[in-house]
């Protein structure tokens, strides 16, 4: 309430201004939120438009005609269904090891009585500055035999320095040395205090390291790539990019094959790109508030720190 | 492994010179023992991280030294033949080498000069937006896309922009132009690059300067408000202030990673057509190392790309303490 009597004591031409510079903001903002929401929302309305409109370019602003045929040929194929399963294994067991590490690391690293913690902290910065590079993690990962093995997409990228260091800065802060202490008076040991006070103190730790590591392994596809060779293990992400980006008909083609002619085929493989992207887009659209909520968490996490 | 070492000498010496205000050198040595056994539970925990370190992040560094070899599967890293700079020098004197540099180069400022100052402008829109209901809004919907995987994302831009059947020909039909097949013309990589950065990433990187002007002391705007400032002044001399250190810190980063633009992008948008421009240094590494199984050759152009990022980060990050600005280490 004192901020409008206060405003109101000052020039009325700079209260204009104001608003006039208020709604330019909202015209901007409204511009750009059109076009992020608009190429998606082409999508979805293309997906269950007959082929052949959205092929002379009828639809624009409303679906034309109604069909499911997109949506049918997906779910009748086996290689979306296996990859989406093939991803929630990755993902799961990927994003468990990760957190796993971060949290049991970065509450060593966050001890001020841990002997030789400034240098082994010191190696750790060093991989944030200087890695070893594509292929000689690749030849590591080959020599450890895990090519064309799960282990190959879940271990070699498992721990970014920077979320081990967020891990650390949250434990400095939240657990204060005194409760510590007055535990280890009590006859805590490490491992106790570890399981039974820390870790439940860093519940919205976890929470932030589950989600994005969930996010990351669910949208990677670049490790899947270059390790995995046996088609039914790829991930869903490496199904997609065949679909979508490989090639045109080859790779939908068990999705088009029993259509006659060619022109034919090309239209419903269309109409498959568009509902792919539409049953692979949505669930995480419909998660962004619940993710938002805590990634906001996360970047003030990390900056606490500081 | 010179760190410790370093540390180690400076106690002793120290210990020596400080002479009967010190406890003797073996004592102290005692007790440190001591507390490293006492602490045992806390490296049995530390332990799985540090394994996983020795073995994906310092093992390959380890086998960057192929770069200097010729890579045999059966030596191992340390027994295959030493070649010395043979590999760089073949990669500099290769008629890729320059167009490799220059794409890479191109990309990276493009990427960089359109989208590090976007998401500071919708932060400062945003922040400054008198319905709260309009700002949660526009937060939501500019954050979404961060989401999306790359491959779909990219999937999006081959089905929008398709020559026959995509949205944005329809629409240069509409206006009376010639389709453009987008992904075939060298010419348009770098936009459609760039601009999905744009799409995808701007409003992420928004939410970091959103807290950022978040943090400023609202007394500020207060004290600006009542001397009569208007709103863009108030950006200019509150909230852009106010913001910089967060904008350097992010610049270092950015510009320390000049070179590693996303390049599972460029390579998802790579077609035979529009090569000559969309073929930068890590899209090469991929393919002349892991496609056509030329370890060594792509282990060495790797590492020059590495040693150059790193000499960007380190230069910047001087420069940023130089400017007593806030800087990374």
């Amino acid at each position: 309430m004192t901020t409008i009597s206060r405003a109101a004591r000052r020039p009325l031409s700079n209260r204009l201004s104001d608003r006039a510079f208020d709604r330019a903001s909202v015209l901007i903002l409204s511009v750009s939120a059109l076009a992020v929401i608009y190429p998606i929302y082409f999508i979805v309305i293309a997906s269950v438009s007959e082929p052949s409109a959205v092929y002379n370019g009828d639809v624009l602003v409303t679906p034309s005609g109604f069909t499911l045929e997109g949506y049918a040929r997906i779910f009748s194929d086996p290689t979306i269904i296996r990859g989406f399963a093939n991803s929630v294994l990755y993902t799961g067991l990927a994003t468990a090891i990760s957190v796993t590490l971060i949290v049991t690391g970065g509450y060593v690293l966050s001890r001020p009585d841990l002997p030789g913690r400034k240098t082994i902290t010191f190696l750790l910065i060093i991989t944030l500055f200087f890695d070893g590079g594509m292929i000689p993690r690749y030849l590591v990962v080959q020599q450890l035999g895990m090519i064309n093995t799960i282990w190959a997409l879940v271990l070699p990228g498992a721990v970014g320095v920077w979320n081990l260091l967020i891990a650390r800065s949250f434990f400095d802060v939240t657990i204060p040395g005194e409760l510590r202490e007055a535990a280890q008076l009590d006859g805590a040991n490490d491992f106790r205090f570890f399981f039974t006070v820390a870790v439940p103190l860093a519940k919205s730790l976890i929470v932030l390291m589950v989600m994005i590591h969930v996010v990351g392994n669910w949208n990677a596809f670049f490790d899947a790539l270059i390790y995995l060779n046996d088609d039914s293990k790829y991930p869903l992400q490496l199904v997609l990019r065949n679909i979508l980006i490989q090639s045109d008909l080859s790779s939908t083609g068990s999705m088009t094959g029993d259509l006659e002619s060619y022109a034919q085929a090309q239209r419903v493989a269309e109409l498959v790109k568009y509902s792919t992207i539409v049953v692979s887009t949505l669930p995480i659209i419909a998660l962004v508030p619940f993710l938002q909520k805590h990634f906001t968490k996360g970047a003030l996490l990390g900056a606490v720190k500081n | 492994m010179s760190a410790p070492d370093a540390k180690t000498t400076v106690e002793a010496v120290a210990a020596a010179t400080a002479g009967a205000s010190q406890p003797p050198r073996s004592i102290r040595h005692r007790s440190r023992t001591r507390r490293v056994v006492r602490s045992w539970q806390l490296y049995v925990l530390l332990a799985p991280t540090l394994v996983y370190f020795a073995v994906f992040k310092f093992w390959p560094m380890y086998g960057v030294q192929i770069a200097f070899r010729n890579y045999n599967p059966a030596a191992g890293f340390l027994g295959s033949e030493w070649v010395g700079w043979a590999h760089f020098t073949r990669f500099f004197a290769s008629f890729q080498f320059g167009a490799l540099v220059e794409n890479t180069v191109l990309l990276s400022l493009a990427n960089l000069l359109v989208t590090f100052p976007i998401p500071i402008v919708l932060a400062l829109l945003v922040n400054q937006v008198i319905s709260r209901r309009f700002k949660a809004f526009a937060q939501t919907v500019l954050y979404a896309p961060a989401f999306i995987s790359t491959v779909i994302v990219v999937g999006l831009i081959y089905v929008l922009f398709s020559p026959r059947s995509g949205l944005v020909n329809h629409l240069i039909a509409l206006v009376g132009g010639d389709p453009i097949f987008f992904v075939a013309e060298p010419g348009w990589f770098r936009p459609l690059y760039v601009g999905s950065s744009v799409w995808q990433e701007a409003g992420f990187s928004m939410v970091i300067y959103l807290a950022a002007l978040a943090g400023i002391d609202p007394s500020l705007h207060e004290a600006a408000r009542i001397d009569g400032a208007s709103a863009l002044q108030r950006i200019r001399h509150v909230d852009l202030p106010g913001i910089m250190p967060v904008v350097s810190i992010l610049f270092i980063l950015a510009v320390g990673n000049l070179l590693n633009v996303g390049f599972e992008k460029a390579l998802l948008l790579q077609t035979p057509l529009n090569i000559s421009t969309s073929q930068i240094i890590q899209t090469y590494v991929y393919q002349a190392g892991l496609q056509q199984a030329q370890f060594s050759y792509s282990a060495a152009i790797g590492l020059f790309n590495s040693v150059i990022n790193l000499a960007l980060l380190l230069t910047f990050n001087w420069l940023a303490r130089r400017a007593k600005q806030n800087s990374l280490i």
